[in-house]
């Protein structure tokens, strides 16, 4: 397969299928056509790799925790839970 | 779990009821859980199912809406008949000079929480659970009984307004 031969794949296109080609789901050729359009133009590159760090921001958001009161309600139902 | 409870109910209390209420059924019918799953993932589909039935309750709406239509404003891109670059940005996206560990102080942690409340809550629970629970697909498609393809469009559009919303922020902040 020749790679230039394919037909291109312009920025507004590409922001479209950032997420098939972070989990691989792309045909061999629109992937082909994503990797292409990447090596030529640093816009995408950039909007990439911004893409990838809010996903990663997105997996270290800190966990909310409940209220004491809640907490405190929760563990006696556990408590009465495990007696049974 | 208190932030996938949020995400359906309007209040932080009833949030914290939804999130007792997944826990004692975890605990009723732990007997009936089968080992197809993870426990956590299990656990996390109970969250959804009681998050969901507590807002039909309240009669919150659920949207599913805008799930076309572009995901980066069509006035970032060159028109279709440009001469060269059909398509191409016209606005290009710049680069944030923000060291990743800021990427976590408050400010910018409220906006990308803001940004998740803003979503249509099915992009929302997608976006909560592969994301920020770090679940796998095949588990969120089971969690949300969605395809696969739904659920990459759903992820693909949630996290395509997160990044936007901190684009915007960033491009404000560094103005300033
Ligand atoms: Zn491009």
């Amino acid at each position: 397969m020749i790679v230039t031969d394919l037909p291109e794949l312009p920025c507004r296109e590409l922001v479209e299928l950032v997420t098939d080609y972070l989990e691989d789901r792309l045909s061999p050729i629109d992937r082909a056509r994503f990797e292409a359009h990447l090596t030529e133009c640093e816009a995408c590159r950039t909007y990439l790799e911004q893409f990838r760090e809010t996903i990663r921001v997105l997996g270290r958001l800190p966990e909310e925790s409940l209220s004491p009161e809640a907490r405190e309600a929760l563990l006696t139902a556990f408590r009465g839970w495990s007696r049974l | 779990m208190l932030r996938l409870a949020l995400s359906h109910v309007e209040s932080r209390a009833v949030a914290e009821e939804v999130v007792q209420d997944a826990w004692l059924t975890v605990l009723r019918s732990l007997d009936r859980f089968e080992r197809r799953s993870s426990l956590r993932t299990w656990v996390l589909g109970i969250v959804v199912n009681c998050a969901r039935s507590r807002a039909r309750t309240e009669r919150r709406i659920v949207t599913t809406s805008s799930e076309s239509g572009p995901v980066v404003d069509p006035v970032r891109f060159l028109p279709a008949n440009h001469p060269r670059w059909p398509h191409h940005w016209a606005a290009e996206p710049t680069e944030w000079r923000t060291p990743e560990a800021e990427l976590l102080v408050r400010e910018t942690r409220s906006v990308i929480l803001d940004a998740i409340d803003a979503l249509p809550s099915t992009q929302r629970e997608v976006v909560l659970l592969r994301d920020v629970e770090g679940l796998q697909s095949t588990e969120v498609c089971n969690i949300l009984r969605i395809t696969d393809t739904h659920q990459r469009v759903l992820l693909h559009r949630a996290r395509s307004r997160v990044r936007n919303a901190l684009e915007r922020y960033f491009a404000a902040t560094e103005a300033t």
